[in-house]
């Protein structure tokens, strides 16, 4: 259903709990909306104003407050309760890493750093490109996540994965892709005047592909980027 | 009450108003004029927010094309008439300021809580009258600061209106560089003039009140007034401490914000947001209020639940202290304690879900008059109704993770503070304007400006939802420039395209209070055929409020349709034989 709500091409592993609870809301809220409009319709029509009539003198029901409070707070509960669980699949704990990756947001670029075969950040093996982000397909990612001046937020709409990045922090997120492709990575949080088109590609490879990748770019590393003016170094950069 | 010295003192006062221009139309004490100044002072205001949207919207339905007839605006503001990025950011962060603090706060607040409070609970006067001059006169003050900062080097601020630091902490980062600082101080002037607002309500309400009026007699706009006036009370000085310390990091190189020195970024949010939830409630609770005082006056009904409604205004006052973190959920804050304010958020839709119920409660059985008022009244209901529910989905920690920084959060805003306030607003409005000006509003004008504005407000900010859907991110100047929001370009264009329409009606607005001014017809004391204390009094009302004795109250505020008379009103200082032992 959610492709006719123009909803992005899904391709992460929580994704479909994501949508699975957007859908569950979506019934609900157009239930409620629509017996809430048609009786404020009824309503409005039935008892519009005659020549010659008297309203009734109604001061309330506390019992129908009551009901309706009752039912109202039960349902939202009830969403709350299975967003929880989702929540903590997404942000809170999650499998164990398979690739490891390094971002730093600065104005207005994404870095990526990959540590290499090692695995540990801050070797010589580290590799780092901009706006590029190849990962192979069905692995678990984790990301650590920091900035070099502003907040950022990285923002992946086909992972439906969003993560505030904030200098001083390191903060890890992790998805896992499900299908090859080019994706569009994009900032969701306000950073200057470069906000607008501050975007990278997430390119999800096979893992042949995806080795393939890492050997050349290891043969003919590219230049590497330009450091950023107001920078605060990370700190305490490498995966947990 | 033991009001009835201080307003037979007051009395005297009625007599001789001969007051000259100054005193009467500027440095006035009267709260109804000052009711006024705030209504004229955010209508203008409105008028220059309002431009900055339609700016906005052109540049996102036709990206970086020259706007027509802006050719005369000089470099970097615009090139040739083109928006360029950063004027851009400046122009959301100015319209979402001017129109929450400048448009939104001054007329519920201001306007309506001067105008209405000494009206409807029988005093002749705020107990501050002074206070109340300069509470206007300080908030003048911080809208030239705030419309100066257009003017500087820099241009005026530019990073949105929650200002998030570091981007708002240092000038290198926008380039803005006087334009924050005055936004700052602007904001900082204006929570002193709302401070001394606040103070006056409160002790007006509590102290003022003519004899009989209990607190459960009080109309329910008098009570999210007095609700409203404490959460600002409490609110305020938590925004002028983080104000204080965001000047301090830009003039005076601390680094409360900035993590190279050793300080947090997401202290700021907590500090804006702590500040901002009960701030939302503001911009929503003196709504509610005259929307239920409309609603019961032309269904000709008393309100349902009149408890009930001032239970759950308050319950959702108390509710605003524990939400801000729904603010930031994917800020970096402990997911854990996101979660516990994913049940926050969802426990306060469970007052706002009774009093909507309560209002249509309020239809049945009822002999509903549809005037202009009462339309725009019911049109808040439904748009109030579409605006809570989004939020239901943001809520979810999980969606809201998608949702976030998206447009889905814009027509959300919109439909809770257009479609809510803002219809409310025009409801209040066209009530109370012959109280205040003496003269009816044109009721065809009214339903014209009202059935316009519903459309084409509907078809602006509802596809903003589907936008939000496709992750269309907020805040960004050209939409185009991503692949996977290329598919939503025409529903741009047709945001945009309603969106003139909806800024060009507003002109019937105004036009409609110009003209109704000089040329409407006279009204009644009643023309309603009201119960509350307001309509006892002359339209417009002497200095002083009532010629004679001030009102002495027998019952609550919604009698219509009594059994025990034969109108379909019953105001509430009428003296009935029978009610007569009731009083005493
Ligand atoms: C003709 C009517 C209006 C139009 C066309 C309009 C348009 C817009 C647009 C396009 C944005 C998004 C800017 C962006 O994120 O890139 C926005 C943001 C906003 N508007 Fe409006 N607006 C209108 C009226 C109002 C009114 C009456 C209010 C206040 C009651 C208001 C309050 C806001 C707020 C709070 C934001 C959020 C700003 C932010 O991103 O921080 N708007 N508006
Ligand atoms: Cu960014």
């Amino acid at each position: 259903m959610l492709e006719y709500l123009y909803f992005p091409h899904d391709i992460s592993t929580f994704g479909p709990q994501v949508d699975w609870l957007f859908e569950l809301i979506f019934w609900i809220v157009i239930v409620v909306w629509a017996v809430v409009m048609i009786a404020m319709l009824v309503l409005m029509i039935r008892y519009r104003a005659r020549p010659g009539r008297k309203a009734q003198y109604i001061e309330g029901n506390s019992r129908l407050e009551i009901i309706w409070t009752m039912a109202t707070a039960a349902i939202l509960l009830a969403v709350a309760f299975m967003s929880r669980s989702t929540w903590a699949d997404i942000k809170e704990h999650g499998p164990p890493g398979q690739v490891f990756y390094l971002v730093n947001g600065k104005q207005f670029n994404w870095e990526f750093t990959y540590p290499g075969p090692d695995g540990k950040f801050g070797t010589k093996h580290d590799l780092t490109i901009e706006n590029e982000l190849h990962v192979p397909v069905n692995k678990v990612v984790r990301i650590d996540l920091t900035s070099k001046d502003v907040i950022h937020s990285f923002f992946v709409p086909n992972l439906r994965l969003k993560q505030d990045v904030v200098p001083g922090h390191v903060i890890q997120v992790w998805f896992e892709a499900t299908e090859t492709g080019q994706y569009e990575i994009a900032c969701a949080e306000l950073c200057g005047f470069g906000h607008s088109g501050m975007k990278a590609d997430l390119i999800v490879q096979s893992q042949e592909d995806f080795d393939k990748w890492l050997k050349d770019t290891y043969a003919h590393p590219p230049a590497p980027p330009a450091p950023a003016a107001p920078a605060t170094p990370p700190q305490g950069a490498s995966p947990k | 009450m033991s009001s009835t010295a201080a307003v037979a003192a007051h009395g005297a006062h009625a007599e001789h108003h001969a007051l000259g221009f100054w005193r009467t139309y500027i440095f006035s004490q009267d709260h109804k004029m000052i009711g006024k100044q705030f209504l004229f002072m955010a209508l203008f205001m409105m008028a220059i927010g309002g431009l900055m949207a339609m700016l906005m919207r052109w540049e996102l339905a036709f990206p970086e094309t020259q706007v027509p007839g802006f050719q005369w605006v000089p470099e970097p503001f615009m090139y040739e008439g083109a928006i360029p990025p950063n004027t851009y950011n400046a122009m959301f962060t100015m319209h979402a300021t001017i129109m929450i603090f400048f448009v939104v706060i001054p007329i519920l607040v201001g306007c309506f809580g001067n105008f209405l409070i000494p009206l409807m609970i029988g005093a002749r006067e705020m107990a501050f009258p002074k206070l109340n001059m300069l509470s206007f006169w300080v908030g003048a003050v911080a809208g030239v600061i705030m419309l100066s900062s257009f003017f500087v080097p820099g241009g005026s601020a530019a990073s949105g209106w929650t200002s998030y630091a570091p981007l708002s902490a240092l000038a290198i980062y926008t380039g803005v560089d006087w334009g924050q600082n005055l936004w700052c101080i602007s904001i900082i002037v204006l929570g002193a003039s709302s401070l001394m607002g606040s103070i006056n309500y409160i002790t007006t309400i509590v102290n003022m009140r003519t004899q009989g009026l209990y607190f459960f007699r009080l109309p329910l706009v008098i009570w999210s007034l007095f609700i409203t006036a404490i959460l600002m009370l409490l609110a305020l000085p938590m925004l002028t401490t983080a104000l204080a310390l965001l000047l301090f990091d830009r003039i005076g190189g601390t680094h409360f914000f900035l993590p190279s020195g050793g300080g947090e970024p997401l202290l700021w949010q907590h500090l804006f947001w702590f500040f901002g939830q009960p701030e939302i409630y503001v911009m929503i609770l003196p709504a509610m209020g005259i929307v239920s005082d409309i609603i019961a006056t032309f269904s000709r009904k008393p309100i349902f639940g009149y408890r009930t409604m001032a239970y759950a205004m308050v319950a959702i006052a108390v509710l605003a202290w524990t939400e801000w973190g729904q603010h930031m959920l994917q800020s970096g804050m402990d997911p854990a304690l996101g979660a516990g304010f994913m049940f926050a958020t969802m426990i306060v839709a469970v007052p706002a879900a009774l009093v909507t119920f309560n209002w249509l409660g309020t239809l049945y059985k009822g002999n509903i008059r549809y005037t202009a008022a009462m339309m725009n009244a019911l049109a808040f209901v439904a748009m109030f109704v579409i605006g809570g529910m989004s939020g239901i989905w943001m809520a979810s920690a999980p969606v809201n993770m998608y949702l976030h920084s998206t447009y889905f959060v814009v027509a959300h805003i919109h439909y809770v503070l257009f479609g809510g306030s803002l219809f409310g607003i025009f409801a209040g409005i066209t009530y109370w304007y012959p109280k205040m000006f003496g003269r009816m509003m044109n009721e065809t004008l009214g339903k014209i400006h009202f059935w316009i504005t519903f459309v084409t407000f509907n078809c602006t900010f509802f596809p903003m939802y589907i936008l939000g859907m496709a992750g269309h991110m907020r805040r960004i100047y050209n939409p185009q420039q991503y692949d996977f929001l290329k598919p939503i370009i025409p529903i741009n264009e047709f945001i945009s395209i309603s969106s003139f329409v909806l800024g060009a009606a507003q002109f019937l607005f105004l036009a409609n209070i110009v003209w109704s001014c000089f040329k409407g017809a006279k009204a009644a004391e009643n023309p309603w055929r009201a119960n509350t204390l307001e309509w006892t009094t002359p339209s417009p009302p002497p200095h002083g409020n009532w010629p004679g004795t001030a009102p002495i109250v027998y019952r609550g505020p919604y009698e219509f349709s009594s059994p025990e008379v034969a109108e379909d009103y019953l105001p509430q200082s009428l003296l009935l034989k029978r009610s007569k032992a009731a009083a005493d």
